[in-house]
């Protein structure tokens, strides 16, 4: 344990570790000392000079190491002539210091005022007005009239962006550095700079395209004026018309506890909607931090394609009816269907909904099929991460492996927490067939070709530098992909993975087992509670009355599009209109997770909380109610009133739920940095977590149950063949999903559906960079656009997911110039 | 009494390598590598006296044994970005006599187990850059620098370094933080140099002209040294004068000498046979000295010049003399900080920017009382506030000329002001 060192501050005695920052000792005895520049998430630097206190420490005699008494008794002190910043001096034995005396309140009071020399005055248009440091301070201790010329202030730009995402207005910015800091220590994409000098000195974008960061607009939250402002809010609404609710982000695996803040709004005739996503902190989860697919994807709840009414088809038309029309109709199929049920649900619903979902299909005797292309969740279930997880505390003694995914695409967080884990000083080994963004902060990098992922996981044991980080360390974990799987080699690779982390014993305790890095929210969960994906989909579907609930396998793939065509009866149920509900025999319009309560299950299988931020779409259900009433019709009691009440439910019936309930991951502890106060220029305007921070799920091997692992399946792999290209899918950030797609700020983001391709096959191909080809796969065709990747090897062709071209597993692909273009 | 420093002006053709070579040039250095412990290195400078003539005189030997010995590689970085107004001495050094200098770069390296060092000079010495190139590629050839010096297993690279024209990178982490590629702005001290330095390693920063006296010291003895000076501040100094000077220039002077000395023996007087109003004797970033008969007589060094209400500093000393109005001298070298200011802290940067403005429109308004009380303070605001040194500088020449020259700032001084020539 550190050494722990007492000092009084402001006459009270604090007790810390040594090594702590006097800022920080005095936040932890509620003393607010201001700062712009510092931020307990980074480095100090001292830059700003806002935090100026009067710090005196005990004189030591130098013959004795001894403190020199006064006449008292007391320890003598000592105070430097000039004030001195309490973000830059660490605390020590006996140090007392004043942070609101005469001396130390006047230099506090001349650094703002020259803060505000600068500053305009449009505090009544400004987007942080409300929530601003500056402002607050200003208020606080600033003087009420200023003494600088307003003639003589500096006019500069207003709206500069710095990407498409965050604007920068430049008469506000304070120079805090905080935004580049940021970017530079936390995020690792070092994009923002300085320019220029003195009063000149601004903030900059140094990528092309700018800013070219997914963590950008945590810089606006840590900016502590409104000199960073994100596209989508700016002007949008002042932080105290805003209400706030408690949410998770449901955008990829990581959890991200988040809040809503929602407005009424006369732009959306009058209905409260959501104006912005802001993180909440979780230490363990995503501390303080969001992506940007988070914090700007959001609006897909408010698309005109969103389904209101229940809808049956009538004559080869879907006509709306009643919900107990519906319901009814829907009921007596799946009566009529009993093991012919096929229940295909997706990981974008809450575990209450699946949990319903598979109790009919249970008690149907049919099946509940998980719609992914990413297998080994059951695995996970077995030897997943320990209770007490947390990459936050991870370093030196814990080996993090990645194997066949690209975190910052797929999990950008995850991304964030694993590099500074290893930056911390745990070993990080990235397993990739090509170049990921994670590589830079490995300490082993291994680059397999497509198809060896399974030997590329066995070799882990092997001996040598790489075995030994692996096998040796104190603590690991391994976090799995599908970057170029499907369903086959992904299960191969989850398995090889548990099996490792088994023989290695690095399963059922705290930092150690595997963790999927999964598709979808809460992919976990389905698998929890007993969804298993189908090998073969659109056999699985033919012939079959098949319940689709929260997914469009019409709309993703032709060949599943057919298949749903030949099922005997398909009732569809989702949020918005898709190929999927336009071919279906009944439609039941659902509510937005934004719109009611519910859990999901991370990645790391951790089950957190959301709760309803806006009024429900008149009409709509939740789905576990939906599928509660329709079960009704077709004889089967599920409850379909309380989500609390399901997840009671829940865990009696599956093991790794057991204990848990809603009050339980609802319940909050102190976490460290204190965030979201009335001092918002300590973490910046995150929000403090009040609502809970969830609960791990426990794991077999965190009970100690026997358990036997399966063998590896031999996958048949495919290999690139002469003249022949090999399609691998992989997964991109800003795809063409509904929630992207519908956030007009990312749709520029995703750009051209394109595929990447080796240089040298390039040169076979005949195709240069920026040149659009014709790709064909399984006989579905797509115009692309040719991008160059020389970290891949040559007779593979990348194909990102859910950008048009339907791609679920490596498969043979052919590839035909389409037209000349110029080329950038 | 011959030079220590200048010593081009006795030696013809010393920037050659034999002709330096031919008056006992390296054979300190020889002599510290084949038969000194660097402990004795640092010992025998401490005894010297030496302190440090980039400004702040701190005392070299001193400075050297604060290095910590637990963490590797060192780093010895020479201060030749010589930007302070007024100072002139470090280029004639380089220019003129660049051996001694880098035979004095190579001796501390040793003392400090540095096996590599950086001379940074700032951008305009772009010339000097190429021409201290030449001299070390000379050193090398002739086995003075590189591997396995004189048969030791010590070795040395001395490598140039320019600046890209930033006063702040005259300041020693701001320098380097430029070495390392960044932007040239200060770092935040403690911890300093000695422990983090350099690539966060132990690294020593010394001026160009603390580094051009060791190789005489080494080879002369710590007592010799000493005995030059004052018991205060030993040795020689090289005075930089300007101003309104008959014979403006470099001075090699030993501590001590007067003011007066300096300016009527040696800089043939003030222009026109006018009284000396005011010393500036650390160039823009000093206080004003008034000058009166009783302070020409005063010595120079570092002691007696702060009884004077001032620092030595760099010994850039300005001479300023009645046709001169303070507020015309603060005007300049306010616009010089508020144009070096980098930006990082915000009293400097908002502080230089705002007496800019003030005492413009002192200028403009005929000194209006309210603006130059204001003007006085929002320096005195500044002060003990900032970052570094530059914004502390900023405000010396501002409080002293106001407070010491007051009826320069009245609104009945209709002085006419003369360019200095």
């Amino acid at each position: 344990m550190t050494k722990q060192v007492t000092l009084t501050i402001d006459g009270k005695q604090v007790t810390v570790p040594d090594g702590m920052l006097v800022v920080d000792a005095a936040k932890e005895v509620g003393i607010d000392i201001p700062v712009f520049c510092y931020h307990p998430k980074m480095e100090p630097v001292g830059m700003c000079r806002q935090c100026l206190v009067e710090i005196g420490r005990p004189m030591m005699d130098r013959a004795t190491g001894k403190p020199i008494l006064d006449d008292k008794g007391a320890p003598k002190l000592q105070f430097l002539p000039k004030l001195e910043t309490a973000c830059t001096n660490p605390v020590s034995d006996g140090m007392v210091v004043y942070t609101q005396s005469e001396k130390a309140k006047a230099g506090q009071k001349a650094n703002l005022e020259f803060l505000l020399t600068s500053h305009p005055l449009d505090c009544p248009i400004c987007d942080k007005g409300g929530e601003c440091p500056l402002q607050n301070l200003t208020m606080a201790h600033g003087p009420g009239k200023s003494r600088f010329l307003y003639d003589e202030k500096m006019h500069l730009a207003k709206n500069v962006p710095l990407g498409d995402l965050i604007f920068l207005d430049q008469e506000r910015c304070i120079q805090c550095a905080r935004c580049i800091r940021f970017q530079d220590e936390v995020a690792g994409d070092a994009v923002l700079g300085f320019d220029e000098r003195g009063r000149s000195t601004q903030i900059v974008s140094l990528s092309d395209p700018g800013f070219d960061s997914v963590f950008s607009g945590n810089t606006t939250d840590i900016c502590p004026v409104g000199a960073l402002t994100t596209a989508d809010f700016r002007f949008g609404a002042r932080p105290w018309e805003l209400s706030s609710s408690a949410s998770i982000c449901s955008q990829c695996p990581v959890g991200c506890n988040i809040t809503f803040n929602t407005r009424r709004e006369a732009m959306s005739d009058g209905r409260i909607v959501i104006k912005r996503v802001m993180p909440r902190q979780n230490e363990e989860v995503n501390e303080i931090w969001i992506c940007d697919k988070g914090r700007f994807a959001y609006h897909y709840a408010e698309s005109e394609k969103r389904l209101s009414k229940p809808l049956v088809r009538k004559d080869g038309k879907l006509s709306r009816v009643s919900w107990d029309a519906a319901a009814r109709a829907a009921g007596e199929a799946i009566a009529k269907a009993k093991k012919d049920l096929v229940v295909l649900a997706s990981g974008r619903l809450s575990n209450e909904d699946l949990f319903n979902l598979k109790s009919l299909a249970d008690q149907m005797e049919g099946k509940a099929v998980l719609y992914t292309h990413m297998g080994g969740g059951d695995l996970v279930s077995l030897v997943g991460v320990g209770q007490g997880t947390n990459f936050g505390s991870m370093g030196e003694g814990s080996t993090i492996v990645v194997v066949a995914s690209d975190l910052y695409e797929e999990a950008p967080i995850w991304y964030l927490r694993v590099k500074q884990a290893a930056q911390r000083g745990a070993t990080l080994i990235v397993a990739n067939p090509r170049e990921t963004k994670l590589d830079r902060f490995a300490s082993f990098v291994i680059r397999y070709s497509y198809g060896d992922e399974v030997k590329t996981v066995h070799d882990l044991t092997k001996k040598g530098k790489i075995g030994d980080a692996f096998v040796k360390a104190e603590n690991a974990v391994i976090l799995f992909g599908s970057d170029g799987l499907g369903l086959d080699g992904s299960t191969a690779l989850a398995t090889a993975c548990a099996r490792v982390l088994s023989d290695t014993e690095h399963i059922g305790k705290p930092n150690n087992g595997l963790i999927g890095v999964w598709p979808r929210a809460n992919d976990q969960g389905a698998w929890e509670i007993g969804f298993r994906p189908e090998e073969n989909l659109a056999g699985a579907l033919k012939g079959k009355t098949v319940y689709v609930v929260g997914a469009d396998p019409a709309g993703d793939n032709p060949a599943l599009a057919k298949a749903l065509n030949g099922a005997e009866f398909v009732v569809a149920q989702d949020l918005l209109e898709t190929e999927t509900t336009k071919l279906a025999d009944i439609v039941l319009p659902v509510q937005a997770y934004t719109e009611r309560e519910g859990t999901f299950t991370s990645g790391e299988r951790r089950v957190q909380r959301f709760y309803p931020a806006v009024p429900a779409l008149d009409g709509t259900k939740p789905d576990f109610a939906v599928t509660s009433q329709v079960a009704k019709e077709a004889g089967v009691i599920l409850e379909g009133t309380s989500a609390s009440v399901v997840f009671d439910i829940m865990a009696e019936d599956v093991k790794s739920f057991a204990g848990l309930n809603y009050a339980r991951l609802a319940e909050v502890k102190p976490q460290w940095p204190i965030v979201g106060r009335g001092d918002l220029y300590y973490g910046g305007t995150t929000y403090e977590n009040k609502h809970g921070l969830g609960a791990w799920l426990s794991s077999a091997a965190g009970r100690s149950e026997k358990f036997t692992l399966p063998r590896v399946q031999k996958v048949e792999e495919l290999r690139p063949k002469e003249k022949k290209l090999l399609a691998v899918p992989v997964t991109k950030l800003y795809d063409r999903g509904v929630t992207v797609e519908s956030a007009k700020l990312l749709n520029q983001r995703i750009g051209e559906a394109f595929i990447a391709l080796h240089p040298s096959a390039a040169e076979q191909f005949g195709v240069e960079a920026g040149e659009r080809v014709k790709l064909s796969l399984d006989g579905v065709s797509e115009d692309v656009v040719v991008k160059i990747d020389e970290t891949i090897s040559t007779g593979v062709v990348l194909v990102p997911r859910s950008m048009g071209l339907p791609i679920s597993a490596p498969t043979e692909a052919s590839l035909k110039v389409a037209k000349k273009v110029a080329v950038r | 009494m011959s030079y220590v420093l200048l010593r081009h002006r006795d030696i013809p053709d010393i920037n050659t390598l034999n002709v330096y070579k031919k008056n006992g040039g390296f054979e300190a250095f020889k002599k510290v590598v084949t038969k000194m412990k660097p402990g004795e290195v640092t010992d025998t400078v401490k005894a010297s006296g030496l302190r440090g003539r980039g400004g702040a005189g701190f005392p070299t030997g001193v400075k050297w044994s604060f290095i910590d010995n637990k963490i590797w590689p060192h780093y010895v970085v020479a201060n030749a970005d010589e930007s302070e107004p007024g100072t002139f001495k470090d280029r004639e050094i380089m220019e003129s006599n660049p051996f001694q200098f880098l035979e004095g770069v190579a001796i501390a390296s040793y003392a400090v187990g540095a096996n590599a060092a950086y001379v940074y000079l700032r951008g305009e010495f772009w010339q000097v850059a190429k021409f201290l190139d030449e001299k070390i590629a000379e050193m090398e050839e002739a086995g003075y620098l590189g591997e396995k010096l004189f048969g030791t297993d010590y070795s040395l690279h001395i490598y140039t370094h320019l600046g890209a024209g930033a006063y702040i990178c005259g300041e020693e982490t701001a320098m380097l933080e430029s070495i390392e590629g960044k932007r040239g702005m200060p770092r935040i001290r403690p911890p300093f140099p000695a422990v983090y330095g350099l690539y966060g390693k132990p690294t020593v920063v010394n001026n160009v002209e603390t580094l051009t006296n060791l190789p005489m010291i080494l080879a002369n003895g710590a007592d010799w040294y000493k005995n030059m000076g004052t018991p205060d501040s030993a040795g020689v100094k090289v005075f930089s004068l300007s101003g309104r000077i008959r014979k403006p220039g470099n001075y090699e002077l030993p501590f001590g000498t007067t003011f007066r000395q300096l300016i009527y023996e040696h800089g043939g007087g003030v222009l026109d046979g006018r009284p000396v109003k005011a010393i500036m004797p650390a160039g823009a970033s000093s206080s004003f000295i008034v000058a009166d008969e009783k302070v020409l007589d005063m010595q120079m060094d570092y002691a007696t010049v702060r009884t004077l209400g001032a620092d030595l500093g760099s010994a850039s000393v300005i001479v300023i003399d009645d046709t001169v109005s303070i507020d015309w001298i603060i005007n300049k070298t306010i616009h010089f900080f508020k144009h070096e200011s980098c930006g990082k802290c915000t009293p400097c940067r908002e502080g230089t920017y705002w007496m800019m403005h003030l005492i413009e429109d002192i200028r403009d308004d005929k000194h209006s009382t309210a603006n130059v009380d204001l003007l006085l303070n929002v320096a005195r605001q500044m002060q003990n506030k900032c970052l570094c040194p530059l914004g502390e500088f900023s405000t010396m020449a501002v409080v002293t000329g106001i407070e010491r020259f007051p009826q320069d700032f009245k609104e009945s001084n209709k002085q006419v002001l003369t360019e200095p020539a």
